[in-house]
């Protein structure tokens, strides 16, 4: 007994265990969906269902994946070499962070090219349904995370309730624009154009609101806070019906209109938007250009500069004059900013809004796009949106057998804790927020003291 | 103002009225929640992080249990010694399933990044992650609807208090509960393991050096709250069925139980629980059923805003 024990202690059988458990969980994912009435189903079909491998021969799926289990084991056991984490390290550590396009013509000419190519890309997309996703999946994900980002990777502060503010955002839209049962303010209809001041407006109050109790508690609280916050929004949403139309969405019961879409009427210039998505994807883009310069200025000032000190270590920063409390709650508003945008576009375009757009699992979404892509580099979270969002929605319109919308989730927690464990920088890693994970894994920081059990 | 008079009057007669029906149903379910909050508590304790995934611990304890009793019980429902045999039978279920998980969770979701020493913000979305892959995957498995758990029993009432039935549901919780609370108090008191646990939750470093292997700690530590979270959510399961999201809102009322006890305190979890349980119940007299969980949050906002360590004070490096 006590022999089998130290077997399967050893580093090789420790790595086929789980190399095996890995493909089993994979397995299970990738397999067909269970039923209620037969529960069963589901896991006996992931191992059981018969495939064809490689389009070569039929067997059941489990052969399958015990032969994946039996690569990985033998890639992990005699080809990684251990220790590239320590060499990392170091030469994290030892080398100056460097950044790309050093060369300032070079990197001007590269933000030309970007734009260029998003100004061509609707006329590169021909489908009507990528083009719709484009703007309303697409588009509008990459001014949410790059919203959260503002208050997870440059602030350091977990939101989970980041949906709260895309919804006010819409709904907000929805009351100016007089779509909602309530009657608008002073009885006045307007163009969304102008619902996005005041929209932005209210997010950014909402975002003090919430902000100036709840940022003064650590983390993990903020987190469970903000959640519950997000959930309130949806149940208030949810429920109002005199106000906000409750689960029958921005038109009520009656269903009376939609929120209009956005016009321009600028002396001699009449232009109407429609529900083609194009001008929608134009508008979009302007404002994500907006938001990815104003969000970078603000990165490199003094303000961004206050966020990574208090990110760090927030007694330090308390310690040389900077009061945390005012650029969390800073890093609140802003970031609500681009949701409360983002909410506003949602709204004209989609015409009517419901409570089940806005719920916890789109929070969590934005967050895995947030972490994918890097927390804290606008770019990393441009792509990573960009990146899982086309993933997503291509998962959508061309369903592998057994896949079903739902199981979105199910690899986006996957994700979230893969990318954590195996590279918590995310795609394109912001250069300060690499120095700062590593700096503090290999024993400089603070939190080291908090997990190692002594009281912060 | 008369409206408003009328709105109190109507509202209190109501609560006069049921008063001891929803304090029956109240202190049940608060139960419940002190159970879940021992988990959080406990991990709280020794780590001093939030366990996000702790709500999945409560589903899967939940699922086992349901295939357990679903596998156990024939056609027809048992009488007698054969319930209080079954009912023991889907706890052992629910807790060692809910124990293995919550093992689980900690090897996957936290050892590597504590190995790593990352930062804090890691373990939480980390383990947020984990929390949405473990219950979309239960969801895609199961199936995503409300699965009705063979009773153990018919649930009449046994007996009243003041006039207010309870039920054999209620007993059996309260039962179940206070017997699980009771021992894990115990076990982190009284046992060597337990001592074991308060050396690594006062300073993991010292306790290392005297002897205590901190990993196995950690793990025991995941496993006895994964054990009491399985047994909730057998207890859940038992009156509600099971479905996927089933642990998501009692977890968030569990840590908000936790949190009202103070964090950290084993005894604080449960009169944290039993007291949200009968605030939340009697609430129902007030507001529209759809509001409860607002009830909830907000009380935990308010215990962080105005008093955030607790009714019996948090106990950081004292876990129980």
């Amino acid at each position: 007994m006590s022999r089998i024990t130290t077997a399967l202690r050893t580093p090789m059988s420790r790595r086929l265990i789980t190399s095996l458990a890995t493909m089993a969980v994979v397995a299970l994912m990738t397999g067909p969906s269970g039923s209620a009435t037969q529960p069963t189903v589901g896991p006996s079909g992931s191992f059981g269902e018969h495939v064809s491998i490689f389009g070569l021969f039929p067997g059941p799926r489990w052969l399958l994946f015990f032969i994946f289990a039996l690569v990985m084991w033998g890639i992990w056991s005699f080809w990684l070499r251990r220790g590239t984490t320590i060499r990392t390290a170091a030469s994290t550590l030892t080398t100056p962070p460097k950044r790309a396009f050093a060369h300032r013509p070079v990197r001007w000419g590269f933000y030309v090219v970007l734009i260029f190519l998003g100004v061509i890309f609707p006329h590169l997309v021909t489908s009507q349904y990528w083009q719709s996703v484009m703007v309303e999946q697409i588009a509008v994900f990459v001014l949410l995370a790059l919203g959260l980002n503002v208050v997870v990777g440059f602030a350091g502060l977990l939101d989970l309730g980041f949906v709260a503010f895309y919804a006010i955002g819409a709904y907000a839209t929805a009351w100016v624009t007089g779509s909602l049962p309530t009657p608008a303010p002073f009885g006045i209809h307007l163009n969304p154009f102008f619902a996005i001041p005041v929209a932005i407006a209210l997010v950014m109050i909402a975002g003090v609101l919430l902000g100036t109790p709840t940022l003064r508690l650590r983390g993990d609280y903020l987190a469970i806070v903000t959640l519950g916050f997000g959930e309130i929004i949806t149940i208030f949403a949810n429920n109002l019906y005199g106000i906000t139309g409750g689960s029958y969405g921005s038109g009520g019961v009656t269903g009376k209109h939609g929120i209009p879409h956005f016009s321009i009427n600028l002396g001699p210039i009449h232009y109407r938007w429609t529900l083609n998505p194009v001008p929608y994807y134009y508008l979009i883009l302007v404002f994500v250009v907006i938001f990815i310069v104003a969000f970078s200025l603000l990165e490199h000032s003094r303000v961004g500069r206050a966020w990574t000190a208090i990110r760090e270590d927030e007694v330090a920063a308390e310690s040389v004059g900077i009061n945390p409390l005012k650029y969390k709650v800073m890093a609140f508003a802003i970031g609500a900013a681009s949701a409360g945008f983002a909410g506003v576009v949602t709204a004209a375009q989609t015409i009517f809004i419901f409570p089940a757009t806005f719920t916890l699992q789109v929070s969590i979404n934005i967050l895995a796009l947030v972490i994918f892509g890097g927390m804290g580099s606008i770019a990393g979270v441009a792509v990573g949106a960009m990146v899982i969002q086309t993933g997503s929605m291509y998962l959508l319109h061309t369903p592998p057998a057994g896949y079903q919308p739902a199981d979105l989730y199910m690899y986006l927690g996957a994700l979230l804790m893969v990318t954590m464990i195996f590279r918590p920088m995310g795609l394109i890693p912001s250069r300060r927020r690499r120095r700062e994970i590593v700096l503090t894994e290999s024993g400089e920081g603070h939190m080291n003291e908090v997990l190692s059990g002594e009281n912060p | 103002m008369g409206a408003f008079a009328h709105y109190l009057t109507s509202h209190f007669s109501t609560l006069r009225l049921e008063f001891w029906g929803l304090l029956v149903g109240g202190v049940a379910n608060g139960l419940i929640y002190g159970m879940v909050a021992v988990g959080y508590t406990l991990v709280y304790g020794v780590l001093r992080l939030i366990n996000f995934a702790h709500s999945e611990i409560v589903m899967t304890g939940g699922f086992t249990s349901y295939f357990v009793l679903r596998g156990v019980i024939g056609t027809s429902i048992p009488n007698g010694w054969a319930t209080v045999w079954i009912l023991v039978v889907g706890m052992v279920a629910g807790g060692v399933s809910g124990a293995v998980m919550a093992m689980l969770v900690e090897r996957v979701a936290y050892r590597p990044l504590r190995r790593r020493r990352a930062p804090q913000l890691a373990y939480l979305i980390s383990a947020i992650g984990a929390s949405y892959f473990l219950f979309n995957l239960a969801g895609k498995e199961f199936g995503r609807v409300l699965l009705s758990v063979p009773q153990p029993y018919i649930n009449h009432p046994i007996f009243s208090i003041f006039g207010a039935p309870v039920q054999l549901y209620y007993m059996v919780i309260v039962i179940a509960s206070a017997a699980m609370l009771i021992l894990a108090d115990q076990f982190v008191g009284r046992t060597r393991l337990g001592r074991g646990l308060r050396a690594v939750a006062q300073d993991s470093e010292t306790a290392s050096l005297l002897g205590v292997d901190v990993n196995r700690t950690i793990a025991l530590t995941f496993a006895l709250g994964g054990a009491l979270g399985g047994i909730g959510g057998f207890l859940l399961g038992l009156g509600t069925g099971v479905v996927y999201t089933m642990g998501f809102v009692p977890a968030l009322k569990a840590f908000t139980a936790a949190v009202l006890g103070g964090i950290g305190n084993l005894r604080g979890a449960m009169i944290g629980g039993v007291l949200l349980g009968v605030v939340e119940s009697l609430s129902i007299a007030f507001v529209q059923p759809a509001y409860i969980d607002v009830v909830a949050f907000g009380i935990l906002v308010l215990v962080l805003l105005v008093r955030p360590t607790g009714i019996l004070g948090e106990r950081l490096g004292r876990a129980a």
